[in-house]
């Protein structure tokens, strides 16, 4: 049952996706060709809102649910050419497919079957990654 | 009155909700947003191999994350097949006869069909659109620590320098494919 929570936020995530278009190929389209203020808006208000609670969240000490307190440990900032590399590499796939990983999954569930190849195509990217990860510099 | 699950949500309605599952997850169990390590868990639990990278307690460490993606999908069943809008997506005008110049001239649905189908991944330009670049999406979002998720929305809400650097990244690289490779591809 503990975990039953993150499935709840996951089909909320899921629904919201779907229901503001972020999974479509055309918005991402209309994004990378600026023509629309759509997706900008919304990654764009999604990160305030999240600014705007991570500053309450440890301005405030808040703790979780359970009473242990609220640790967001930080990305790794000395590590740079891991960021613009794997990066770039990322926008690549994003611009293709149309899809990040959330929406790749949304799309999948929305009954476009055939977005079950780059989920697949996504976990081979992620072994070779895995499998090659001392000789990449980062 | 059960309109607003079919219709489409302004980006000023969808922005927020996204917003807040990052104090929502670290409220609930101290989780940090973020879809693609899914993906490396998935690997750790199915293929580990002797590779290093998949060594470690997925279960533990990823789980719930698991969880929370097959809540996306069904969230995804929710919102775009249960209840899903008929209309064609209102497209910007100036997309629309983009793409029509790129040779596109079906727009209903979330993906353009005259791409992504089971018929095409034959194609060329199926393999590279589909497999080419979800491939690109797995190896990318690892390589760079995380995605849009990850990045975008957590990691610059916590005025991460790592992830405004990645972000600029996944932009530059889709800004080429957008303006530089398409032309070429279609």
């Amino acid at each position: 049952m503990s975990l039953l929570k993150y499935m709840l936020t996951g089909i909320l995530f899921g629904f919201v996706l779907t229901k503001a278009e972020v999974i479509s190929w055309f918005r991402i389209q209309e994004m990378f060709r600026f023509q629309d203020i759509h997706m900008y808006g919304v990654i764009g208000t999604a990160i305030l809102v999240g600014l705007i609670s991570i500053q309450i969240i440890k301005r405030l000490n808040l703790t979780d649910k359970d009473g242990n307190p609220i640790s967001i440990p930080p990305k790794d900032s000395s590590q740079k050419k891991r960021y613009i590399i794997g990066g770039t590499l990322f926008g690549f796939g994003w611009a293709f497919t149309g899809a990040c990983p959330g929406p790749l999954f949304a799309l999948l569930g929305s009954g476009i079957t055939v977005f079950l190849i780059p989920i697949l195509a996504a976990l081979a990217g992620t072994y070779t990654y895995g499998a090659l990860r001392e000789k990449l510099p980062h | 009155m059960f309109e607003w699950l079919i219709q489409p949500w302004p980006w000023y309605v969808a922005g927020p909700i996204i917003g807040l599952i990052i104090p929502l997850l670290l409220y609930l169990g101290n989780k940090q947003f973020g879809i693609s390590s899914s993906l490396r868990h998935t690997c750790a639990a199915c293929v580990p191999g002797n590779i290093a990278f998949f060594q470690y307690d997925w279960k533990s460490e990823g789980m719930w994350n698991l969880v929370f993606v097959l809540g996306v999908f069904l969230g995804g069943f929710l919102g775009g097949y249960v209840f899903q809008n008929p209309e064609p997506i209102a497209l910007s005008a100036a997309t629309i006869s983009d793409l029509q110049n790129l040779g596109l001239s079906d727009f209903s649905g979330f993906v353009p069909q005259e791409i992504f189908s089971w018929g095409k991944l034959g194609s060329a330009q199926g393999l590279v659109m589909m497999v080419l670049g979800g491939f690109l999406v797995g190896f990318g979002a690892r390589y760079a620590g995380g995605c849009t998720s990850g990045h975008a929305i957590s990691g610059i809400s916590n005025l991460q320098l790592a992830s405004l650097i990645a972000v600029t990244g996944f932009f530059v690289g889709g800004l080429v494919v957008t303006h530089l490779i398409f032309p070429l591809i279609f």
